[in-house]
Parts: structure tokens; sequence; C-alpha cells
């Protein structure tokens, strides 16, 4: 067996655990040991990609994993019971980023042409992905009361930001090697995720941020098609699928529609009622 | 590896997402959340990946970037998410960990 081979089943025990502990996160007494057993498969999962040949830059991994941990866990400890929302967005934030940032370095090291099968799924993942970065900060933004009030943009706005996105994605895709392109991509997708945010109110912001961790595992399967990676294909879709059918249970259980979380605002009684009806 | 395999790849974990997510309490929304949260966190892999195998100093910036966001996302929301389900054990009678 060669060595690709025992990455690749390392991949398969990972995502089977990934499975294993989502299953277990459903009830209240397997939980914790659900989670547990997610982060042991993330483990294996990054312990076989660092043993991938070409794996290197060793000293550049380092920096990035200590500053990471010099982040992460500090801010998980220490946070406020009452602000785990806030900081599940700000995770989910950086996730999304790191897939943006990712798809942008991808997409500028390439020194022939990527094929369109892999420079489709890179631009969706860098839409997608920033979409997510900003409206995730948004979203702590706002629930660490750092922003305050709500200004709505009218939604031509946002639909003319999206149509940009994808336009540009799309003269790339034509053949378009233009750097500045793919950022102007990276930034009106990020103004769309800001501006879709900042008119949702707090009580809402739960939905929300379940709806970006959908989106941001969605692009995070998308880049795993990219890079040909099993790990981040499954992974990502399970969040992806499993996110979505969440942000309608999130929903339902405040008998609000997603579309009327996005498009209604808070307080408008009125409107919720009409769309219930 | 050829893209129709990698779609049904995606389809096949689609459907194991949908279904593994059927009926949750009320009060497990938010650890889940955070759960799923932490496994899309594998998009630190991608960063490790690519690192060795670009060259120019602001591509290596933007990938330190990836693999410190990355790593926030993986461990901070592991043990976010271990920290609220601690809440729920609470609850109950004391019981050595």
């Amino acid at each position: 067996m060669s060595r690709a081979d025992v990455i690749s089943l390392l991949y398969i025990v990972a995502f089977s655990l990934f499975i294993v502990g989502l299953r277990m996160l459903r009830g209240p007494r397997t939980a914790v040991r659900g989670n547990q057993i997610a982060a042991v498969g993330m483990a294996i999962a990054v312990g076989a990609t660092l043993a991938q040949p070409g794996v290197g830059d060793w000293l550049l991994i380092v920096i990035g994993v200590a500053i990471g941990v010099a982040v992460g866990v500090p801010a998980a400890r220490s946070v406020k019971m009452t602000a785990m929302p806030q900081m599940v967005a700000l995770f989910n934030g950086v996730g999304g980023g790191a897939v943006a940032l990712i798809a942008v370095v991808e997409f500028r090291a390439a020194d022939v042409e990527l094929p369109l099968d892999a420079l489709i799924p890179l631009l969706f993942a860098a839409i997608v992905g920033s979409i997510s970065f900003w409206g995730s900060n948004v979203a702590f933004l706002k629930l660490q009361e750092l922003m305050k009030g709500s200004i709505r943009t009218p939604p031509a706005v946002n639909g003319a930001l999206l149509l940009i996105a994808v336009a540009l994605a799309v003269v790339i895709a034509a053949g378009s090697e233009s750097e500045l392109l793919f950022w102007l991509i990276l930034l009106s997708a990020g103004a769309l995720g800001v501006l879709a945010v900042v008119p949702i109110g707090g009580a809402d912001m739960p939905v929300v941020i379940s709806t970006l961790n959908a989106f941001t595992g969605l692009s995070a399967a998308a880049a795993g098609i990219a890079l040909d990676n099993t790990a981040l294909i499954v992974a990502g879709m399970l969040v992806g699928a499993s996110g979505s059918i969440l942000t309608k249970q999130m929903a339902d259980a405040m008998n609000r529609s997603i579309a009327n979380v996005f498009f209604a605002g808070v307080g408008t009684g009125a409107t919720s009622a009409l769309a219930a009806a | 590896m050829d893209l129709l395999t990698e779609l049904a790849i995606l389809v096949l974990a689609a459907f194991v997402g949908f279904e593994v997510i059927s009926k949750v309490p009320n009060t497990l929304h938010t650890p889940l959340m955070s759960g799923t949260n932490a496994i899309h966190g594998i998009v630190v892999l991608g960063g490790l990946i690519l690192i060795g195998h670009v060259d120019g100093v602001l591509n290596d910036v933007l990938l330190v970037v990836a693999i410190a966001f990355g790593t926030i996302n993986v461990i901070g929301g592991f043990l976010v998410t271990d920290r609220m389900l601690g809440m729920f054990k609470g609850k109950k009678p004391d019981e050595p960990r």
C-alpha cells in the first residue's frame, strides 16, 4: 500500500468519526462523547495530511497553527456562557475566511490555467466563503453590541452585488487570469455578506449564524473538489447539509421561516403574521 | 480524481448530512451548530497542503493567515462545544469526569 493509500484510508476513518460524532451530538446524553469523537476524527485528518508527500514549509505551518492556538484556546476558554452564540459566529467566520484565502492562493499560484472542473468550484468557494466571513463578523459585532442600528439596504442592492460577483466569476471562468478580478469577487461577495446581516436583529441571529455555518460547510466542500481532497468534500458537505436542516429546525422552533428572518426584519409582527398566513 | 467521482461523494455526503440530523431537541440546537461549525474547520487541511507548493511572500502570508483561521475554527469550535455541553452535565447529580 502506498503512502497516498494510507492517507486516503485515514481520511475515511476521519469522516466516519465525524458522522458518528454528529449522530451522537443529537442526544443530550451522548453529545459530549460525540463532540470528542468528532475532534479525534479531526486530529486524524490533520495528522494524515501532514504526512502527505510535498507538505512542507514547516516553519510557516507551525507559525500559523501557533497563532491559531494562541487566539482560539483562550477565546474559547474565557467566553461567557451568555456570549456563546457570537463566539460560534466568530469561529464560523474565520472558517469562511480560510476558505476564501485558500481559494485566492490556489488561483494566484496556478502556473498553468486551471481546468474548469477545478476553477468553478474554486470561484464558488471564494464567493460563499467571503459572504460567510463578512456576514459572520457582522453577526458577532451585533451580538456583542459593538455595532448597533439596522440600516436596511434595498434588496436590489444585495441582488446586484451577488450578480456582480457571479458575473466576474464567469469572466474568470471564461479565461481571464486577472488577479484583480478575483479580489473584486471577494469584495462584492463580502459587501453582500455585510449588508445582508446588518439589518437582522439579535433574536434572529442564531438562525443567521446557522445559515452562514451551512454556507461555510458548502464552501469547504467546493474547495475540496478544487483541491481533490475527499476529507474536505465529505466533511464540508456534511456540515452544509446538516447545517441547512438545523437552520430550518431553529427557525421552526421560533415559529419563523428562514426567508422571514432574512427579508422581513425584526419586530415587524404584522409581516411575520402575513408570511405565516 | 475525476469530477464525477467527486460529485458522487458530494451527493452521498449531502444525504448523510440530511439524515444524521433528523430530530434534535431545541436545547441541543446551539451545541450542534457549534459542533458542525468545528467540523468545517477541516478547511485547515487546504492551507496545510497548499503552503508547501506555493512561492512568494504574499501567498505565504495569506496561507499562514488561512491556517491560523482554520486552527481557530477547529480548536475553538470543539472547545466551545465541549463547554456548552458541560452545562447539561451540571444539571445532573455530580459525577466525576
